[in-house]
């Protein structure tokens, strides 16, 4: 067990206590460079920001929705602590106008305090993307308690396999369209550590993404496990994929029913997941799993990033609150074929993918089907959702099957008119 | 907290390092206990006004990174087959990492396109690019030796001469039509006080778009043209634009996309063309200006004289608006790539060798020629029908009209070899020498 004076002096704090020390020869240097203030002065002179301002007029993303030549200006020059801009956070938006039917979110945050930073923009992107959400005004309800879920067994005649996912990030240290190599690496090293530390049904063993053995790989691929370089465009222009792949790597438990990434989208993505209908066990799993994690990298003076408007703070706006989405993978013939089948997963609060995940198509007549909201109902609520929604799924099914007829559910209340 | 608005840069570094310890330390109410911090406990997060970097683009946060050390941001080199990466050294990274140019662009912003394309075994890439004219000088540990060993050994005391005389040229009107098919010369300029692709803002890639389209606007006679934006382009001028082998896509090559070239396209970007399609320029590709010289058959003569009359009356009309292209006597032209400096010259012909080819010498006699070849759809493509594209393989430390002079004396022979083997005849007593 690791005295605590060998965790005082491994912990963060004492990393940025010696940094600063270092950084009295940075003064030196930065002093030399006075020049570039007069440069900056003048290019701010020669550069309105109207001369900056996105050409938006072919997207459709929340960004381009929100962004208007007024708060561009008002937040152009601003920059996090981090030193994040504007510019930095829109660019994925800028340079995806997305699709007609399909609205994306079009930007990124850098680091925790871009939320607050960027609020003006943020903030309604943030309402148009989670039902008209306002984190101005409203708090979001955080609850890891599994032992609350009712009902949470589905028929294995129709539930495949069930898995709950989240993401977490680590406070202090830039997310991933912004971080440094060095930041990067301590992300991985924090979190692998604290990973160490899981026992029982939790012990595991961690697979970096540049050491791995071909072998090694051939196995998570096999498993489903493995996560590669992003090719969206989504994703690369948000610089996520920099330095591909340093730090990125795959942890998962000897039973492989919990696994995380590492610095792939988001520090951390943490699935739980086995096969069949147990969605109850993997819930369990899910968040005893998190808590323990969380506990381990306390021990040491880290935690995640949280507050009490948005939640648990992810890279994608679309990801906060509880950055949840639990599913299935569920076998519907007959109601898939039935023409009320997207109104009924609407009214449930639900939405369908492919089997291979989002933007794949459905094989055969096996679904993948999830929840579609993140912020503002907590991680039971949304679980319990999913569940009593799959029920209902399958009993349609099952009434669809001996030929009677199915009803379409009443609208699941949201906080928008 | 302290306050922003004092001019001494020690005290904003000072600040920005309390400030960061501040937030840090302040919140231990908060729910765990040991040194939490919560956002928004200072009174609020630090906004201030961009100094020292403006540029959108860039490592704006490079003083962040400074916190770290050397050795905790350098990159992992171990895989990586190209220039930067055979040169860059920890000790250098260590001595460069805190610099920045004028406009803000850091070491790391000049190779994460290294940093994130390991390469090929075969095929030595650059690895790193210039965001602004200043780069090269800032950098120069890095990019002098880049450049000495991907220009043949050019050094840094190194002068390089421009010569657009196209009357200095010897022959080249005369290249066989029933091989060379077709003959281009292209180049590149930068405007000078402006960010490079990899580094500029919206705004600035804007303004050179506005000042290129007004000195195109003013050519005349037989290099009188159009400009199409690429955003604004109808499709009938799209697809026009496609089937003369003139329109530029987004690039997908990930060597581009690493550096940020692509970003907001297609903003700004477009192409320019004189009416007889034989002058074209490209605006905002992966340089400021592409300009290119091509017509059928084997004229090269023609095509450089009027690249040569071209490119000086382009800049002439940069001039007479206040405007100069980034030019220097150590690297002549300073373009994105350092593999592009000097005259950024690839003089080419499409021409067919189909015997010439798959002889055994081959790729030795290109060698000997200072020639490279390329399959017809550009660099990385392969060679259809026994076509190829056939180019000078150097671009500094010669003039233009060298470069183009090998090119036109190269392809000479390399055809007077291939009507030789269409004969059955031998080719060994014309072998070159090295050039």
């Amino acid at each position: 067990m690791a005295s605590s004076f060998t965790r005082l002096i491994s912990g963060r704090n004492t990393a940025v206590l010696l940094a600063s020390l270092g950084a009295g020869t940075m003064a030196t240097s930065f002093l030399m460079s006075e020049s570039n203030s007069l440069f900056a002065d003048t290019k701010t002179k020669l550069y309105p920001p109207s001369s900056d301002f996105p050409d938006l007029r072919k997207h459709n993303n929340c960004m381009a929705s929100a962004l208007s030549p007024a708060v561009y200006a008002k937040l152009r020059d601003k920059l996090t602590p981090n030193n994040w801009t504007l510019d930095q956070c829109i660019q994925t938006g800028v340079d995806n106008p997305g699709h007609p039917f399909i609205k994306t979110v079009g930007c990124v945050a850098g680091d925790e305090e871009s939320y607050e930073v960027f609020a003006d923009l943020f903030d309604p992107v943030i309402k148009d993307r989670h039902n008209g959400y306002d984190p101005k005004t409203m708090t979001h309800p955080t609850d890891l308690d599994s032992s609350k879920i009712t009902n949470g067994i589905f028929d294995d005649k129709y539930v495949l396999s069930s898995r709950v996912r989240t993401g977490r990030s680590i406070r202090g240290l830039s997310l991933p369209p912004a971080c440094s190599r060095a930041e990067r690496r301590e992300v991985e090293r924090v979190v692998v550590t604290a990973l160490a530390g899981l026992q029982g049904d939790l012990a595991g063993r961690y697979y970096s993404l540049g050491d791995m053995t071909d072998k090694e790989q051939q196995q998570l691929i096999d498993d489903h496990f493995l996560f590669d370089k992003p090719v969206s465009p989504l994703l690369t222009c948000a610089f996520m994929a920099r330095d591909w792949p340093d730090a990125r790597g795959i942890w998962h438990n000897n039973e492989k029913t919990f696994l995380i990434w590492i610095n792939e989208e988001d520090h951390t993505r943490v699935i739980s997941m086995e096969k069949g209908g147990n969605m109850k066990r993997v819930f369990e799993r899910f968040c005893r799993g998190l808590k323990q994690v969380e506990h381990l990298i306390q021990e040491r003076g880290w935690e995640f990033m949280w507050n009490e408007h948005l939640g648990y703070i992810l890279t994608c706006p679309s990801n906060l609150g509880t950055g949840l989405r639990a599913g299935v993978h569920v076998r519907l013939p007959n109601l898939s074929k039935d023409s009320r089948f997207s109104k009924i997963l609407d009214n449930l609060r639900l939405q369908k993918r492919g089997t291979g995940g989002v933007d794949t198509a459905a094989v055969g007549d096996t679904f993948d089907i999830s929840n579609n909201d993140r912020l503002g109902k907590s991680e039971v609520e949304l679980v319990q959702l999913l569940i009593d929604g799959v029920h209902y799924l399958i009993e349609c099914e099952k009434r669809l099957e001996k030929g009677q007829d199915i009803k379409v559910p009443a609208p699941i209340a949201q906080f928008r008119k | 907290m302290i306050c922003y608005k004092g001019r001494s840069q020690v005290i904003r570094l000072t600040g920005e390092l309390l400030g960061r310890r501040c937030w840090f330390v302040s919140s231990s109410v908060g729910k765990i206990g040991i040194f939490v911090s919560t956002p928004g406990s200072c009174s609020n997060p630090q906004v201030r006004k961009q100094q020292g970097s403006t540029m959108p683009f860039g490592n704006t946060h490079n003083q962040m990174k400074l916190k770290f050390s050397s050795e905790q941001e350098y990159p992992d080199l171990s895989q990586h087959n190209n220039h930067m990466a055979k040169i860059l050294t920890p000790p250098m990274y260590e001595r460069l990492r805190s610099k920045q140019t004028p406009s803000g662009f850091t070491l790391d912003d000049v190779i994460q396109t290294g940093v994130d394309n390991p390469g090929h075994p075969f095929i030595m890439t650059v690895g790193c690019v210039a965001g602004d004219e200043e780069t090269y000088e800032v950098f120069k540990e890095l990019l002098d030796p880049v450049i000495e060993d991907r220009h043949g050994g050019y050094k840094p005391s190194d002068k390089h001469k421009t010569d657009l005389n196209a009357g200095n040229l010897k022959g080249g009107d005369d290249l066989d039509p029933n091989y060379v098919l077709s003959s281009r010369v292209r180049t590149g300029r930068s405007v000078r006080g402006f960010c490079l692709p990899p580094h500029c803002s919206r705004g600035e890639r804007r303004a050179v778009e506005k000042l290129s389209v007004e000195a195109l606007a003013a050519l005349s006679g037989d290099l009188k043209g159009k400009y199409y934006a690429l955003k604004n382009m109808t499709d009938a001028e799209q697809q026009q634009l496609i089937d003369d082998h003139f329109l530029f896509d987004k690039p997908v090559s990930p060597l581009l996309l690493a550096s940020g070239m692509a970003r907001d396209w297609p903003d700004a970007r477009g192409i320019w063309h004189n009416d007889n399609k034989t002058f074209l320029v490209w605006v905002n590709e992966e340089d400021h200006l592409r300009v290119i010289s091509m017509q059928k058959g084997g004229n090269m003569k023609e095509v450089f004289n009027r690249f040569c009359t071209g490119l000086t009356k382009i800049e002439n009309l940069f001039k007479e608006r206040g405007h100069a292209f980034m030019w220097n006597e150590h690297l002549g032209y300073v373009l994105t790539c350092p593999s592009n400096l000097g005259t950024g010259l690839r003089a080419g012909v499409h021409v067919k060798l189909p015997k010439m080819s798959k002889h055994p010498k081959f790729e030795d006699i290109l060698k000997k020629l200072r020639l490279q070849k390329r399959g017809t759809g550009g660099v990385d493509t392969a060679a259809v029908g026994g076509v190829f594209d056939i180019s000078n393989a150097d671009r500094l430390g010669f003039s233009e009209v060298e470069l183009v002079q090998m090119v036109v004396d190269g392809i000479k022979l390399l055809v007077d070899m291939e009507k030789r083997l269409e004969k059955g005849q031998s080719i060994d007593d014309i072998m070159p020498s090295q050039k």
